[in-house]
């Protein structure tokens, strides 16, 4: 029998770092979350949204040139019909893949480190798949036409092909766009309400005060809140890897070589999430640096956790690239060969995109295995850097898939090659001034960490916690 | 103020996460029903130390997915099943094609669940509600910063100016006001 008096302590080396730094109080919390939407407009706001504004305006001016003349001002032509559009589509819903991720399934497997980085993250998701729709949306050509996507019996009683992919694309999307928005809004009440009882002026005291609904924090409440929390989660969790798995199958379904595999949805998860959280560390690393009272919530420890994730992910995905060239190779279909070892890696010099895929290959698989070493993912300069080398590589991966794929297919004499044009090259610029512009606006006006979450991992809300008054 | 106002309840502030739990298993084996705790952020074991049990919201949510799970087969199903039985991509009109219907069918289940979580939620918490008779408490926004609260209802049986105050000194409280309507 163990001697009763015997006091447990936890060993040091498994004692989990604090997830809020310097022992701060919830007090602190409150304070210095509020801080950033109550404090007068910094400079280097106004600054930034100067850039970012007039970049947005550029790519809105495109969008309304590309409706008014046709599809015709983009490079895409025969045998491109996809290209940048596409391409830039699938980044983005990519990207929007972390924000559910980080809320939905490292809440579900209890992962507390989550708390400071969500709310962004989330939002980060929402002004990404904003970014994502306006692609597909105008690439139809004829937009005004494009509720003929939805199910509604129209004058012709025709209805959509719910066979079809891309209706499954509509679904998804729409789909996720919605169950984010709930899940960011949810999240955002209490938070609200933190805004509504600190805010001086009036008008901020209706805005904030509407938008909190009236929260009051009761048990009552917070019994059916965390049960709507905790479903949500469920919910999205399954619901963010249906939405990549039916974006793969926009080309899986298809009999392109290089399109027609099976891997395509594990994958294309697996390179969302990958994309994602480093656009999520893309955003958040600058804004730590801005706002150095976030770096007692987002600390290295989560960082350090980030770069973990983007290293798994990141070597999911190049076990992915190397299993399409095993397949192509074993599986002898002349074609596949082809779009493999030709078009793509190029070993035989026939190749016209080799530089789209073996930067995708630099930058998806080997960039992030820097972070084996502690080091690097707890070094901010490091971990930055990599990071935007997984954004170009993302890109250039969805480029890879979609246009060598189609330019060099089946008949020589079918072949073609593939240019942007301007307009194109300067909608998917403007694409990323909406969604720097919209995350501006989010970090200024709403609490960009959640304020209720993080209290709630701190040791003061340990209800079994007696020593600690404040 | 006007003291003439009908009397809502008595609130009470409490120094920890602790403290207040510790009260609430009071006033519950007190046998008050008419309570709640205010807190900035959701105190786990709370439900138990105040006698809740779980919540049945997911119940609700599951009948909401089932009515997206049947919204999704008929809107599949029908059109393309008997409207219009057409062979498209190959894929003939049996129900051994019903893997071509799946996404569709899955994403409104997901779709319908999520809208009744959050609206059930809201009718649960009886939100949105512009004004409650708590926020007449001038002390009561602090449970949005680090204010752990307590209110007990006028309405409740057990419920006493004098002796309720009285309790929830004895229980650690501080501050205890009476809150009007």
């Amino acid at each position: 029998m163990a001697d009763s008096s015997v006091k447990l302590e936890t060993p040091h080396e498994l004692v989990r770092p604090a997830l809020v730094d310097h022992g701060r109080s919830i007090q602190w919390v409150t304070e210095n979350v509020s801080n950033i939407v109550e404090s007068s407009t910094p400079k280097w706001w106004l600054l930034s949204f100067c850039i970012t504004s007039p970049i947005a305006l550029m790519g809105l001016i495109c969008i309304v040139y590309q409706i008014s003349n046709g599809v015709g001002v983009w490079g895409e032509n025969h045998p491109n019909g996809w290209a940048w559009d596409i391409t830039n589509f699938v980044f983005w819903i990519g990207i929007g893949h972390a924000g559910t991720l980080i809320s939905a399934v490292l809440f579900l497997t209890r992962q507390k480190w989550r708390t400071s980085i969500n709310r962004a993250a989330e939002a980060m998701t929402l002004f990404a798949v904003v970014c994502a729709g306006i692609f597909p949306a105008i690439h139809v050509g004829r937009v005004w036409y494009a509720w003929f996507l939805a199910p509604i019996p129209n004058t012709n009683a025709i209805w959509p092909n719910f066979r079809s992919p891309l209706l499954w694309d509509v679904f998804a999307v729409s789909t996720y766009f919605s169950v984010s928005v709930l899940f960011w809004f949810v999240g955002l009440i209490p938070d609200l309400a933190t805004l509504r009882d600190r805010a001086k002026s009036r008008v901020a005291q209706i805005i904030y005060g509407v938008l909190a609904l009236g929260w009051r924090g009761g048990n009552r409440q917070w019994r059916h809140y965390e049960m709507a929390y905790l479903l949500l989660a469920g919910l999205s969790t399954p619901l963010v890897l249906s939405v990549h798995s039916i974006v793969s199958f926009d080309f899986a379904t298809s009999i392109m070589p290089g399109w027609h595999t099976t891997i395509f949805p594990p994958y294309f998860v697996a390179g969302a999430i990958f994309g994602g959280f480093a656009m999520v560390l893309t955003i958040m690393l600058p804004a730590a640096r801005i706002f150095p009272q976030i770096n007692d919530m987002i600390t290295r420890n989560h960082v350090d956790k980030m770069a973990k994730i983007i290293l798994l992910t990141g070597s999911i995905v190049g076990y992915a690239y190397l299993m399409e060239l095993f397949v192509a190779w074993y599986g002898a279909n002349k074609f596949e060969g082809f779009t493999f070892f030709t078009a793509r890696a190029n070993i035989d010099g026939k190749g016209w995109y080799q530089w789209a895929y073996w930067i995708m290959m630099f930058c998806n698989v080997i960039s992030p295995q820097i972070f084996w070493f502690k080091k690097m993912r707890t070094n901010y300069v490091v971990v930055f850097v990599v990071c935007q080398f997984v954004n170009v590589g993302m890109w250039f991966e969805r480029f890879t898939i979609i246009v060598t794929s189609l330019a060099q297919d089946f008949l020589p004499s079918s072949w073609g090659h593939y240019s942007p044009s301007t307009t194109e090259i300067l909608t998917f610029v403007g694409t990323f001034g909406i969604f720097l512009s919209l995350f501006l606006l989010f970090m200024r006006f709403l609490p960009m960490i959640a304020i209720s979450e993080v209290k709630g991992v701190t040791p003061e809300a340990d209800p079994h916690n007696h020593h600690l008054k404040h | 103020m006007s003291q003439s106002r009908k009397v809502y309840g008595l609130g009470a502030e409490f120094e920890s996460a602790a403290s207040l739990m510790s009260a609430a298993e009071k006033i519950r084996d007190a046998g008050f029903s008419h309570w709640d705790v205010h807190t900035p952020f959701p105190i786990h074991g709370m439900d138990k130390a105040m006698g809740l049990g779980k919540s049945n919201l997911s119940a609700v949510v599951f009948v909401g997915g089932l009515l997206g799970f049947l919204t999704g087969i008929s809107l599949v199903t029908i059109p393309s099943f008997f409207i219009y039985p057409m062979i498209v991509h190959g894929k003939p009109y049996t129900w051994a094609t019903l893997p071509a219907f799946f996404p569709i069918i899955f994403e409104l289940t997901v779709l319908f669940s999520a809208f009744t979580a959050v609206g059930t939620m809201f009718a649960m918490n009886q939100l949105p509600r512009l004004h409650h008779p708590v926020f007449n408490w001038d002390r009561f926004t602090r449970f949005t910063d680090d204010g752990f609260l307590m209110v007990i209802e006028a309405r409740d049986s057990k419920f006493s100016e004098s002796r309720t105050k009285a309790l929830l000194e004895e229980i650690g409280a501080k501050n205890v006001t009476l809150i009007h309507d």
